[in-house]
């Protein structure tokens, strides 16, 4: 299949960014939770679930994706939030909870809105997928050729709502993808633990559609394979599942003991990461320079920069304003 | 034994207490839900029980609580007494058909011929900027629906005794702990959250509310965190010359009427708070208890603090805004007193 070395370096700048983000919000949110960590504390509180490392998941979907077609994330979203082209500084200012954030500061980090580039996400395992059935039934109606993505990670491919929701696509024949991004972990439980079978995208045969599996964290064949998905879909021939195998360098949450992983496997996952993978892909195999390289990784930095300066700079919204949006 | 008395414990660890006697006195007795193995709990209310007990009787289940609570309904009904973990009440949307559709409404439909001596139990509460779907308390949610015992303890000794009482309980038992009073390493350290437990096993009746202070001039019923902010408020009035008598509530389902009502009789006056939602909710059901049994002691209206009717929102003067505390409590209080 032919590859849009365009796409690949969006790609890699996308999955740059990300990285950079998540790093950056680590230590954001570990301001003010020390000596004695408090979750409630410091500038960035509650739970913060990062996606470091599963970079490939996303950005490998979502250079397929325009602005009109519709993305779904789980609780952990930041990486489909930026590959989807959120906007970046209200995202991270919502995350802050300031006034300037894309929910006014009420909604946060699992809670990120932005209806300008048909984004959403939300607490609650697999409640998205119904969403993005609901975007792909609306798209099917409009007679557009929009397609409906649903992220979620493997633990919420045992949700009634993934079984329910692919069944109606693939009885009505939706633009409906669903993306599981197998990390390996249900907080502490392993996959082995929760579902019988091997991966999920043999549950494709269950409803009669198309089922893909990446092996490795693989961002080429991500790509690849996304690519087919949303032809497929843009096209009118149904729903499939993708299933990636990818990797959660960090705890489940911020704070996390982790007392359910050897703490081996984070090194040995570290040593084959996907974006030094892209990286010398690009260098290796499509004659891209390091010049370039270096002016996208420039630019995915300033912005992020860009991001974090906004939040802090932002002012809180008002207490009284916690009674707004909603009639009382 | 005087050591045996002293001693102090976090709610979790007496919650994981509760269940270990528990588990060691009746084989009938296991654990079941997210996380509830290797990792003790996402708020430790099973630390250590499947190092104990391994995983035949402290199983980790798939994110599937429709399957795995109702699986709970089906064992219970077999004989067995199962502990399933909701792991936040916010999660009850995915699951609500098997636990108000079946396990409250069985026992009753066959007659009181199927008995399913189950506990739910399930963390609530905020504070933490955990947003909307992750900090409500949903007590009437959960108390309005019949067939189903409501238990909020405040204390790690009710933890305890109220935990014990459930699993013991022939009826289902839904089973609130507040996440900030577990004591868990990971949030506010209250002092609230810690407290003196017996080392052995003891019940605290599901059904009675506990006076926690006494006082002559004003009644102020609280649950869980309410609670222990009523207690500060309750020093401050004190300064100001007001007997505030505190109640915690405890048990939501059953009701102990008695309790407020008495306590309404003595001090006249009456300000409920709850961390769950105004309207509809634990602070209209009191008042209208108030209203029925005890309309004429009463020297000036019933007042509320409760979640002014909005989801909780994230960023923390939002947060803090809508949500009850000491501060609040006091001013009601003082207003009430002088009305």
């Amino acid at each position: 299949m032919a590859i849009s070395k365009d796409h690949l370096l969006w790609m890699y700048e996308t999955m740059y960014k990300i990285r950079c983000y998540e790093d950056k919000m680590a230590e954001a949110y570990a301001e003010g939770k020390s000596p004695v960590f408090n979750i409630g504390a410091g500038p960035v509180p509650g739970e913060m679930h990062l996606a470091t490392g599963q970079e490939p998941a996303a950005a490998g979907m979502c250079v397929h994706l325009k602005k009109e077609d519709t993305v779904t994330a789980p609780h952990r979203p930041h990486h489909h939030a930026i590959a989807k082209g959120v906007d970046l500084n209200r995202m991270t200012a919502e995350i802050f909870g300031k006034a300037t954030g894309l929910g006014k500061g009420k909604g946060g980090h699992m809670h990120l809105f932005d209806p300008d580039v048909k984004f959403s996400c939300g607490g609650i395992v697999g409640a998205g997928i119904p969403h993005a059935l609901g975007a792909a039934l609306a798209a099917k109606k409009k007679g557009t050729d929009w397609v409906a993505v649903a992220f979620i990670g493997e633990g919420a491919a045992n949700q009634g709502a993934f079984h329910e929701s692919l069944n109606m696509a693939a009885l009505w024949k939706l633009p409906f993808i669903v993306v599981i991004e197998n990390n390996q972990y249900g907080i502490s439980v392993p996959k082995t633990a929760s579902t019988a079978v091997p991966s999920n995208d043999v549950r494709a045969a269950a409803y009669g559609i198309k089922g893909y599996y990446v092996k490795d964290n693989d961002p080429i064949d991500m790509y690849n394979v996304s690519k087919e998905a949303v032809e497929r879909a843009r096209t009118g021939q149904g729903p499939s599942i993708i299933e990636i195998e990818t990797y959660r360098y960090l705890g489940h949450f911020q704070g996390d003991p982790e007392v359910y992983r050897d703490k081996n496997e984070v090194t040995l996952l570290r040593q084959k990461d996907p974006i030094i993978r892209l990286r010398n892909y690009l260098l290796n195999e499509c004659g891209v320079t390091e010049e370039t390289i270096a002016q996208l990784e420039n630019k995915a930095t300033f912005e992020v920069d860009q991001a974090y300066a906004f939040a802090r700079e932002s002012d809180y919204p008002k207490p009284e304003e916690a009674l707004e949006d909603v009639f009382v | 034994m005087q050591q045996t008395k002293q001693r102090l414990l976090t709610g979790n660890k007496a919650l994981a207490e509760a269940i270990r006697l528990e588990m060691e006195r009746d084989p009938n007795v296991f654990v079941m839900g997210e996380d509830v193995g290797v990792y003790g709990g996402i708020f430790g209310a099973t630390e250590g029980l499947f190092q104990k007990f391994g995983p035949e009787r402290v199983i980790d289940t798939p994110i599937s609580e429709t399957a795995f609570i109702g699986a709970a309904i089906g064992a219970a009904a077999e004989g067995m007494r199962p502990i399933v973990e909701l792991m936040f009440v916010d999660f009850f949307g995915v699951c609500m058909d098997q636990i108000y559709n079946h396990m409250a409404k069985i026992p009753y439909m066959s007659g009181g011929r199927v008995k399913l001596p189950m506990v739910l139990m399930t963390a609530v509460g905020g504070g933490y900027s955990d947003a909307a779907q992750h900090s409500q308390t949903l007590y009437a949610t959960f108390a309005h629906l019949p067939g189903m015992k409501v238990v909020a303890p405040s204390t790690p000794y009710d933890l305890k005794g109220m935990m014990i009482s459930a699993i013991r309980d022939d009826n289902p038992v839904v089973f609130m702990f507040h996440k900030t009073l577990q004591g868990l390493g990971w949030m506010d350290q209250l002092d609230a959250s810690v407290g003196h437990v017996p080392e052995e096993a003891y019940t605290v009746p599901l059904g009675k509310a506990n006076i926690v202070r006494e006082g002559t001039d004003i009644t102020i019923v609280g649950i869980q965190m309410s609670v222990h902010q009523a207690l500060e408020a309750a020093k401050r009035l004190e300064q100001q010359g007001i007997q505030a008598e505190v109640i915690d509530l405890r048990s939501l389902v059953p009701l102990d009427k008695e309790t407020i009502i008495q306590s309404v009789k003595k001090t006249h006056r009456l300000l409920v708070v709850d961390e769950d939602y105004l309207s509809y909710g634990m602070t209209a059901e009191i008042a209208a208890i108030a209203a029925e049994h005890c309309l004429y002691d009463l020297e000036a209206p019933v007042k509320r603090i409760a979640v002014p009717d909005v989801p909780i929102p994230y960023s923390r003067p939002l947060e803090q805004f809508v949500l009850p505390n000491a501060d609040k409590i006091f001013r009601e209080a003082i207003q009430l007193v002088n009305e």
